[in-house]
């Protein structure tokens, strides 16, 4: 039991030392339908500046669209969100300055293929940004250090391997100075030996006190890193809570479910 | 590791295996025949068909060519020099090429012209066919030549192209500034608005205009390879950007623009050619505002134009659903807006994934430039047809000669631009596969 503890200790002062007051995401009452099929009910979630959020959930559960709805990639039909305090409405620049405030990561990367890896990440900073091409160029290399390919500059995403290619992807998001990350299964598509070096890059991101949403199946991830982790299931948000309280001891019943399915193994 | 399999399951390796050569192929001409044209019976058989299939091509051609005589000033001075030995009567070519070139009512004297005009396409096209061995600045040359060979082939006053250009020029700084400011519709009025004002302003001094003046020539009196080399250039480098501007019109979420695309697409996709250059040639007066006086010329490259962009257009769009949904999603995530995605993203990849299609068009219309002969304009075709093989020196007798001559200019480009698209696609190949 003592190990728990000191688990529950550390996840605690993590959280108390990172999450501010300040509201990063707001969404109220919000709700989506694909044609007549209902795909997220009800969603009221708060998310303050800092928070490492993870979400998880059956496939079908909505939780894709849920942060795709975020950066306004999918619309939403009733309810609010605002980000940063911009209220998310079909006003495109309201559209366009939120994307360029939240960086998102993709299960299978989307880097521009046509495009060398310097190029990708200095394109958005150049054109959205209006950075000069050099300061970008010296940003880019500057994150590219952090997630660790730097050599990789001049060579085109084709020629990476699938976990060089998302930390590239990642790289390119923070090249625009995100204030949030979303991640949407970013390890889904990747061979088991890869996963370690994209989560290890999250995770040094987590502890600088970037604000993220994950999509995540890596349990491991979430229990480390998170300081919140929400269960969806058909669409609603069925449970929330610090990881430790929602891994040992889940209260709904479709939770439990869920946990001992993917736990199990 | 297979002796080591039969005295256990249980395996360690201890020593890596070192990387080896490839197996060397065996080889010899010999060898290489025996397997590639006599490795059966089916095979061996194709091969002797074939063999006695192009003997038989090889000896009707090769007599035709080397026996052939480019002497003589009729037809049957051709008859007199051959006997009959099955050589062909080049003479009509040797008599005729400028005709064959220019058509017959180019004055002779300033052929020099348009073969400069010709030349000059030679320094012109480069920049934009191998941007990345160039630089930058070269894409001027581009810019001015298409006015520089209008002054040159058509002639009259040099102020006449410079106030189109001026007016082109106007329009897209007007666009460019009103578009920032305000939004894409209005700058695009304000182009429209101020390009006209340009070119009506410039018309009244135009009239009268002796600024290095060149003989002028009618449109009519073009002819020849020259026409259609002149429609083919012109409706290609017009029907491309109109293409992609149709694609993207299609996939609009603006039910409007998108609905105007799909008919214009659909309708010219419905109907001939053929029946569009006739509209261009006698029906379009009627709808045009009396006492304007559009030039031949200009309607057929606005049918023939109108035509391929639609095919181009399809061949588009196939690029634009081929690239995953992905794309766009990245793209957007960035925050580049839907110019900014269409242009450095989308497009891009969709152009380079539809190179042999839109090629594949190109083509096709450069061959379909010479469908003008039946609306008795003197392209190519329309020369042999007409004046070459019914002049009383050529006619009866010869009809390989220019017809081939034919096959063999428009082969020469054709193959040329194949080529080029091929280099292209190799140049542009990015995922290393």
């Amino acid at each position: 039991m003592a190990a728990t503890d000191v688990n529950v200790t550390q996840s605690q002062s993590q959280s108390q030392m990172k999450v501010s007051d300040e509201v990063a995401i707001e969404i109220d009452s919000m709700n989506k339908w694909y044609g007549s099929f209902h795909v997220l009910r009800d969603i009221d979630l708060t998310v303050q500046r800092g928070e490492r959020i993870v979400i998880c959930g059956p496939s079908g559960s909505g939780k894709s669209t849920l942060i795709r709805c975020i950066n306004a990639l999918e619309e939403h039909q009733q309810g609010s969100i605002e980000v940063d305090g911009v209220p998310l409405s079909s006003d495109l620049k309201n559209i366009d300055k939120i994307r360029s405030e939240v960086g998102m990561c993709f299960q299978h990367f989307n880097l521009f293929p046509h495009l060398t890896i310097m190029e990708n990440c200095t394109l958005a900073p150049i054109w959205v940004r209006k950075i000069p091409k050099r300061e970008a160029e010296k940003t880019a290399m500057h994150f590219l250090e952090k997630v660790k390919i730097p050599e990789q500059a001049d060579k085109y995403p084709g020629q990476l391997s699938g976990g060089q290619q998302q930390r590239v992807a990642i790289a390119r998001s923070l090249c625009m100075k995100p204030r949030i990350m979303l991640f949407d299964e970013p390890t889904s598509a990747l061979d088991p030996e890869m996963i370690k070096e994209v989560l290890d890059t999250m995770i040094q991101l987590a502890e600088e006190g970037m604000t993220m949403l994950c999509v995540t199946h890596e349990m491991g991830f979430a229990r480390q890193v998170a300081n919140r982790v929400i269960f969806m299931d058909a669409g609603q948000i069925v449970e929330q809570n610090e990881p430790e309280a929602f891994f040992n001891n889940p209260q709904n019943e479709r939770t439990k479910l869920f946990l001992s399915q993917i736990l199990g193994h | 590791m297979s002796d080591t399999h039969a005295q256990s399951v249980a395996f360690v390796r201890t020593a890596e295996i070192p990387p080896a050569p490839p197996p060397v192929a065996a080889s010899g001409a010999v060898k290489w025949v025996r397997e590639n044209l006599f490795s059966g019976v089916f095979n061996t058989v194709a091969t002797v068909i074939g063999v006695i299939v192009v003997f038989w091509l090889l000896s009707g051609l090769v007599p035709w060519i080397v026996n052939g005589t480019w002497e003589g000033e009729n037809i049957r001075d051709c008859r007199e020099i051959l006997q009959g030995n099955g050589g062909g009567c080049f003479a009509v070519l040797a008599q005729r090429w400028e005709q064959f070139l220019f058509g017959f009512a180019y004055p002779v004297e300033i052929y020099w012209r348009p073969t400069l005009a010709f030349a000059l396409l030679f320094v012109a096209v480069p920049p934009l066919l191998f941007p990345m061995f160039l630089p930058r600045w070269t894409l001027a040359i581009s810019a001015v030549y298409p006015f520089l060979a209008y002054w040159l082939i058509w002639g009259g006053s040099l102020l006449g192209p410079i106030v189109a250009a001026l007016g082109i020029v106007a329009g897209y700084v007007a666009f460019v500034r009103v578009e920032k400011a305000v939004n894409f519709a209005a700058g695009l009025a304000a182009a429209i608005v101020a390009a006209v004002a340009v070119w009506w302003l410039g018309g009244l001094i135009f009239e009268g205009s002796r600024l290095l003046r060149l003989e002028a020539v009618a449109s009519r009196d073009l002819g020849g390879f020259m026409l259609n080399l002149i429609l083919g250039v012109v409706c290609v480098s017009l029907s491309l950007p109109l293409g992609i501007a149709l694609a993207l019109g299609r996939q609009s979420r603006l039910p409007f623009i998108k609905g105007v695309c799909i008919v214009f697409i659909e309708f010219v996709r419905g109907v001939p050619l053929i029946t569009l250059l006739f509209v261009a040639n006698v029906v379009l007066a009627f709808f045009l505002p009396p006492g304007t006086n559009f030039d031949l010329i200009v309607r057929v490259v606005i049918m023939i134009t109108m035509f391929s962009a639609a095919y181009i257009a399809e061949v588009i769009r196939g690029g634009l659903a081929a690239l995953p949904k992905g794309q766009y999603e990245g793209a957007e995530s960035l925050g580049l807006d839907y110019a900014q995605s269409m242009r450095l993203i989308i497009l891009p990849q969709a152009l380079k994934i539809s190179i042999p299609g839109i090629v594949n068009v190109a083509v096709g219309l450069f061959k379909d430039t010479t469908l003008v002969s039946v609306i008795s304009m003197f392209d190519l075709v329309g020369m042999i047809r007409g004046p070459i093989l019914s002049s009383t020196d050529w006619a009866g007798g010869i009809y390989w000669e220019p017809w081939a001559f034919a096959c063999v200019l428009f082969f020469v480009v054709c193959y040329g631009i194949s080529q080029y698209s091929q280099w292209l696609e190799r140049q542009l190949r990015t995922d290393h596969r």
